[in-house]
């Protein structure tokens, strides 16, 4: 029995390709909608692997145990303008709030500005960013000079003028040479490099930006950019990831306090976690991946009822040879396996050239995302495809499977 | 030995709402070993009678046993193994496979019957050798003549060593001269023991079978044997 089937298996298969080369553009054509499926279904997933590697790496430079407290919330649930309006945090606030944290944490303030120029020599190049703050950044935000060191507590205490500079600033200023010890000149105050960041790559967000910082003694950064009563934002990396709920308790408790807010308002800043990206991140993804799924789905249908169609005229086309099949004792099963396996290798053809054609886009992605098309995704693709095939090829199918021999040998 | 026995077999066909009686009251007996033509005016009901007997359809009314079986009850895959293990088809329009070789075709039958795949090429080869085409095993149908692929019918007809042969008209299609070719070919097949039933309209062919049936308006108007061939043979069946 089971050789029976494997027989008519085989035999269908041949059968199959050999209908399907004698008619190679109509096979083609027929698979469109499946192809098309399939190409949407393998870029898209490439895409979201793309994303996804690209979030991971942007996102864990931010740390999960660190907070970031700021007047503004990164995922505005308040009016972005209402935010606008509060006092900004200052040099007074991130003290107090160092001082009287009860965990084990490191505080760094921040503050920045984009877009200034630094010159070198006869060079000149335009910062990102400007960044000033502490000696613990270096903790908060895990960028470890590659060349070089941070600036210790006591040159930050003594607002000396040094400065870490970006991957991207040390390559435009000081192409192949070492820029540690050379001073560079920011609004025509000189600043001497002391470290150089690892490369940070292009991220989701502000890679690019962070190639290009600059990091000053947040009182130097005061002075050379004028910014003295501007935004600021407080890191705090916690020592202890599990205690971050109750951290963040307490640092609201305290910044309520520092800042004087009423009891029955509402809190002026926000603390924001990496976790709010993931949040924002999972929502966007899904989005797109059930645009994803409803194009797939869509066009796999049109896909399905072009191959059921053209199944029907293969059916209709090939009705002689049911007959002659059925005259020298063809089983209904073995008829409708047949057409069965001509339906699904029709699909999987479909799904093979889909796939070609999604490689080389995929690869193209990659310039952008650092992605590579997944396996998975391309193994589901090819069953998909087969069982496509397998349940619009059914109706036909059976009508071949049910024909009358002698009816069937009388088709002109 | 008896291998078919037909009782007041009928067939009707609705079309519309007109009743068309194919086959009125056919009672037969088919023996091993006997050569039998089917005569008769056109539309008498031949063909039907013949796909009856080929078990390609099924009586309206009747008994129809083969070999003991009685082939009215059985169901689609039932009657399929019947076509496929006992009996042999040659047709008017060859009906043979046209996107496959002479070799395949006649390994048809054999495919459907699960026969291992050395073994089947080499009945195959050895049934297209016995109709003298030995040299044309991998042509396909349109590489060859009437007569060749009437040939390649016959073979595959024989490749499952069936009871019986049923040929409609076979040499409907050919000129008298292939005509003739194919009847000494079945001449050369009966003499080995086979049992034959052939339809057709020519009297010099239907004087080659040694029974011949007359049918009008799907009644049997005459069955007589019409010369000593039936010699029935018991042993050796097969070519
Ligand atoms: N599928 C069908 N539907 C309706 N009537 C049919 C069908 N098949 C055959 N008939 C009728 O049954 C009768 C017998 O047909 P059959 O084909 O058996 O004739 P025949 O003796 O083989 O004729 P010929 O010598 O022309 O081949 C005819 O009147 C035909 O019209
Ligand atoms: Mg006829």
């Amino acid at each position: 029995m089971l050789r029976l089937i494997l027989i008519d298996i085989l035999e269908g298969t041949k059968i199959s390709l050999k209908s399907l080369t004698e008619n190679k553009i109509r096979s083609v054509l027929t698979t469109l909608g499946i192809i098309i499926g399939i190409v949407a279904v393998t870029t898209m997933s490439t895409a979201i692997v793309g994303l996804e590697n690209s979030f991971t790496e942007s996102i864990s430079r931010l740390g999960n145990d660190v907070l970031f407290i700021d007047k503004f919330e990164w995922f505005n649930t308040t009016d972005f303008r209402e935010a606008r309006n509060r006092k900004d945090i200052d040099l007074d606030q991130f003290e107090k709030l160092k001082k009287s944290f009860s965990q084990k944490a490191y505080f760094s303030p921040l503050k920045r500005t984009f877009g200034r120029t630094v010159k070198y020599k006869s060079k000149s190049v335009t910062a990102g960013m400007i960044l000033g703050t502490s000696n613990y950044y270096e903790k908060t935000s895990s960028s470890i000079p590659e060349k070089g060191r941070y600036f210790t507590e006591m040159e930050y205490e003594a607002n000396r003028n040094v400065c870490v500079i970006g991957k991207d600033i040390a390559s435009g200023l000081f192409d192949k040479d070492d820029p540690l010890n050379k001073h560079i000149k920011l609004n025509n105050t000189k600043v001497e490099v002391i470290g150089v960041l690892e490369k940070q790559g292009g991220g989701l967000f502000g890679g690019n930006t962070l190639d290009g910082q600059i990091i000053l003694p947040l009182r130097v950064y005061e002075k050379i950019t004028g910014d003295k009563k501007g935004y600021m934002r407080i890191d705090v990396k916690l020592n202890d990831i599990r205690q971050v709920e109750d951290a963040k308790a307490e640092i609201r408790y305290l910044m309520r306090l520092i800042r004087k807010v009423p009891l029955d308002q509402p809190d002026d800043f926000a603390i924001n976690q990496q976790e709010m990206f993931r949040r924002m991140y999972d929502q966007t993804i899904g989005v797109v991946a059930t645009a994803g799924i409803v194009i797939t789905a869509l066009s796999l249908f049109v896909g399905a009822i072009g191959i059921m169609n053209i199944m029907f005229v293969s059916v209709t086309e090939r009705t002689r040879e049911i007959g002659i099949r059925k005259a020298i004792g063809a089983k209904r099963w073995t008829i409708l396996i047949q057409f069965l396996i001509e339906a699904a290798i029709l699909c999987l053809l479909g799904g093979s050239i889909g796939i070609l054609i999604s490689f080389p886009l995929s690869l193209v992605i990659n310039q952008f995302l650092p992605t590579a098309m997944p396996l998975n995704i391309v193994l589901l693709s090819l069953s998909v495809s087969a069982l496509v095939g397998i349940v619009s090829g059914m109706l036909p199918a059976i009508k071949a499977s049910k024909m009358d021999p002698v009816e069937a040998l009388r088709y002109e | 030995m008896n291998i078919i026995t037909i009782e007041h077999i009928s067939k009707i066909y609705q079309v519309g709402s007109e009743e068309v009686r194919a086959l009125s009251d056919v009672s037969l007996n088919i023996n091993k070993n006997e050569y039998v033509a089917i005569m008769g005016p056109s539309g008498s009901g031949k063909s039907t009678l013949m796909n009856m007997l080929g078990c390609l359809d099924t009586p309206s009314g009747g008994i129809y046993d083969f070999k003991g079986k009685n082939v009215s009850l059985m169901d689609d895959n039932q009657l399929a193994t019947i076509r496929n293990k006992e009996i042999g088809f040659v047709f008017q329009t060859f009906n043979l496979l046209p996107r496959s070789d002479a070799l395949h075709n006649v390994e048809l039958p054999l495919i459907y019957a699960g026969v291992p795949t050395a073994e089947r090429r080499d009945r195959a080869r050895e049934a297209l050798i016995s109709v003298g085409l030995e040299d044309r095993i991998t042509h396909r149908p349109n590489e060859l003549s009437g007569g060749q692929r009437q040939r390649v019918a016959v073979a595959r007809a024989l490749v499952t060593n069936p009871s019986i042969i049923l040929a409609d008209e076979p040499t409907g299609n050919l000129d008298s001269k292939t005509g003739e070719d194919i009847m000494s070919l079945f001449n050369i097949i009966y003499e080995k023991g086979n049992t034959i039933i052939l339809v057709t309209h020519e009297e010099y062919i239907a004087n080659h079978a040694a029974r011949v049936i007359r049918l009008k308006d799907g009644f049997v108007e005459k069955d007589y044997q019409v010369s000593d061939r039936y010699v029935p043979v018991n042993n050796n069946s097969s070519l």
